[in-house]
């Protein structure tokens, strides 16, 4: 493919177990011997990426995107298929590899810029602006050691970005460091991608994505099942999470890693949840301000005198950001039947900041759980706000603002 | 092969900025920092010398220098103390950079290539301290020194081409590294390094030739000691022995490479 930047074709990666080391060791001699077993992690991925083109891949945990990025970069060895690029790779994997603790910045700096394959006079051309981006001051001169994880981070991205690439890889190392130095990490991608490097990130943040790709590919156990618009590729993303969000509802180890529990008398339960978009299809990726609807179904096994349902929306970090109930909008439900199924639409605008957010809810009788807890379920939805239409704001909350500028 | 060459130079510089990291971060934070790079090897030498110099000493015909043990000491031990450093170091330094390896794609032959340089210029100072101790107590440089160079080479890609094979099977078979190191003290007790190959019985000197750093331990104690040519035939067949394993070390590295970071 002339052209074209990179060249991936048919790429496959099996990791083998030979069950013995020495059959591991006679398969070099050039001996057929049988493999024990072969995982398959990714397999028969092509695609082409043009000059100055910038992708986005996604895919949920496991499914092959970190490989995928490796064999590209060359850390690894495709087992099977070709990767052919015909410019420089840059790849932001992980921040801060090698290092040496006992090393100053500067000879750190010097060491890993060398491991990239630049020379002498390169490095020091630029090792001035490399010591400007990462703004740690006299910490430059001082070992490693003695460094934050922050100010670690912050020389390692000046290096790793120092000379401009054909390809930039990103891998999500990016969510780490304080938002003023991720600005800063972003505009300088966006720089490079204006001067026509081109971009590959894998990134959970359906707003990075959009924002900064013009294609995405979509992976999953190992296939690139999808590759085009990065709209279309998330919507399809957004389905495929929804399915298995659906059909392990009664998994308690929650996708995000943490732990969701469910209790309760169990007379009422909680059947369904989903959150609607202003079409009344089902998202998990919410843009700033845009008008939502909470569905809940909840099903009532035995005859419940008094029924109120509670909820609360709650962030990354677990901190309530909204909660309301059934009580207190004095919509309480009395004498639901056994059997009766009831469903809840609550609409409200999404004016959350960006970030991941979850849903708990609550079935209870008074307007708070301890009386007759019938069940509450934590984790019970979880979603995602990117800001795609606002202008840049921080916090958590959706405040628009209304600036009126005049000169006196 | 060529490949690699290309690979080589392109990342000189990377190689020699790794080499003086070595160095110095080995030693960073001790007050005495790079002179323990040759206060090691030299007590141990003090230690054998005071222990053994008794009953050593009548056996150095030919020599009247009544240093001449510590003479003979320390000319062996310049040539253990590299083959040993490079063999330890390589055993490990797949394992040990397996987390680079994983993160960052540069050619993996740089890692040995700094092993073997940090290793030679580590073992230059502890030469040029052992010729300053023996200007000290009497035994100038020989003209036969000039050998020294070829030696040091030749012992160099010894240690280097075994070394590498054992740290290549050491990512799959982590038994080999803790094998080894067992291994080495049985072969620097086989090698005459605190004695003479005299002392041993006719009958148990022939094990002795099956050691390969026998011979390279004489060929330094001829130059160094007895100022005179090392026996050729003995350092042409490590000559070779080491050629053929830098060899096949590279063979099997090039086979293995992409499985490596798999385990690893």
């Amino acid at each position: 493919m002339s052209g074209s930047l990179l060249a991936v074709s048919g790429l496959g990666k099996a990791f083998r177990d030979y069950g013995s080391e020495w059959r591991r060791f006679a398969s070099w001699c050039g001996l057929h011997t049988r493999v024990k077993a072969e995982t398959w992690v990714l397999r028969g991925v092509s695609f082409n990426v043009a000059h100055g083109e910038s992708i986005g891949i996604v895919g949920q945990n496991g499914a092959g995107k970190s490989t995928l990025l490796k064999l590209i970069t060359g850390t690894l060895r495709g087992t099977e298929g070709t990767v052919t690029v015909n410019g420089r790779i840059s790849a932001i994997l992980e921040l801060g590899m090698g290092f040496s603790a006992d090393l100053s910045g500067r000879a750190n700096v010097r060491h890993t810029a060398g491991l990239m394959g630049f020379s002498h006079e390169d490095i020091s051309g630029a090792m001035a602006a490399i010591e400007e981006f990462a703004e740690i001051g006299e910490y430059f001169d001082e070992p490693v050691r003695t460094y934050s994880s922050g100010m670690q981070m912050r020389v390692a991205f000046a290096v790793a970005t120092a000379f401009r690439p054909d390809i930039l890889i990103v891998d999500e190392a990016l969510s780490v460091g304080d938002s003023y130095f991720q600005h800063k990490c972003f505009k300088r991608i966006r720089e490079f991608r204006e001067q026509g490097t081109s971009l590959l990130i894998v990134s959970h943040d359906a707003g990075a994505v959009q924002n900064l790709c013009d294609r995405a590919l979509l992976l999953e156990n190992g296939a690139l099942i999808k590759d085009g618009d990065p709209s279309e590729v998330m919507d399809l993303y957004n389905a495929l999470i929804a399915e298995r969000e659906n059909s392990t509802i009664t998994i308690s180890n929650h996708a995000s890693g943490r732990t969701q529990t469910v209790s309760g008398s169990g007379e009422a339960v909680v059947e369904t949840i989903i959150l609607l978009n202003a079409a009344q299809e089902p998202v998990e990726f919410v843009d700033v301000g845009q008008p939502v609807t909470l569905l809940i179904q909840v099903m009532a096994r035995e005859h419940i005198p008094r029924l109120v349902l509670g909820y609360m929306i709650k962030d990354r970090l677990g901190q309530p950001v909204f909660g309301t109930n059934t009580h207190h909008t004095e919509q309480v439900l009395e004498h639901v039947q056994a059997g009766q199924r009831l469903e809840f639409r609550i609409s409200f605008p999404m004016n959350f900041g960006q970030g991941s957010y979850s849903v708990s809810t609550a079935l209870v009788s008074t307007d708070t759980h301890l009386v007759n807890n019938y069940e509450w379920r934590d984790l019970a939805l979880v979603f995602t706000v990117s800001n795609l239409s606002r202008p840049v704001f921080v916090g958590s909350a959706w405040v628009p603002p209304k600036i009126e500028v005049c000169s006196l | 092969m060529k490949e690699i060459l290309l690979a080589i130079w392109s990342y000189r510089h990377f190689i020699i900025s790794s080499i003086k990291n070595d160095l110095r971060s080995r030693f960073a934070r001790s007050k005495l920092g790079g002179l323990w790079m040759v206060l090691q090897p030299l007590a141990q030498v003090a230690i054998y010398a005071l222990v053994l110099s008794r009953i050593m000493a009548a056996k150095l015909p030919g020599i009247d220098n009544r240093y001449a043990y510590v003479i003979y000491l320390m000319a062996g031990m310049v040539a253990w103390s590299l083959f040993a450093e490079v063999v330890t170091r390589s055993l490990t330094v797949f394992v040990d950079n397996g987390n680079l390896m994983k993160k960052m794609a540069f050619p993996r032959v740089c890692l040995p290539i700094v092993i073997g340089g940090s290793s030679l210029v580590n073992n230059l100072l502890l030469l040029a301290t052992a010729i300053g101790v023996f200007l000290l107590i009497g035994h100038p440089p020989t003209l036969a020194m000039l050998w020294l160079p070829l030696l040091i080479g030749i012992n160099l890609a010894f240690g280097l081409g075994l070394g590498l094979i054992l740290g290549i099977l050491n990512v799959f078979v982590r038994d080999v590294a803790q094998v080894m190191t067992v291994v080495l003290q049985l072969m620097f007790w086989l090698t005459p390094i605190v004695y003479m190959p005299s002392i041993i019985p006719d009958r148990l000197r022939s094990i002795l030739e099956f050691n390969p750093m026998m011979h390279v331990a004489v060929a330094f104690q001829d130059v160094i000691l007895y100022g005179r040519a090392p026996p050729i035939e003995g350092l042409t067949i490590i000559a070779v022995a080491a050629t053929v394993l830098l060899l096949f070390s590279l063979i099997l590295f090039r086979r293995a490479a992409p499985e490596m970071v798999d385990v690893l």
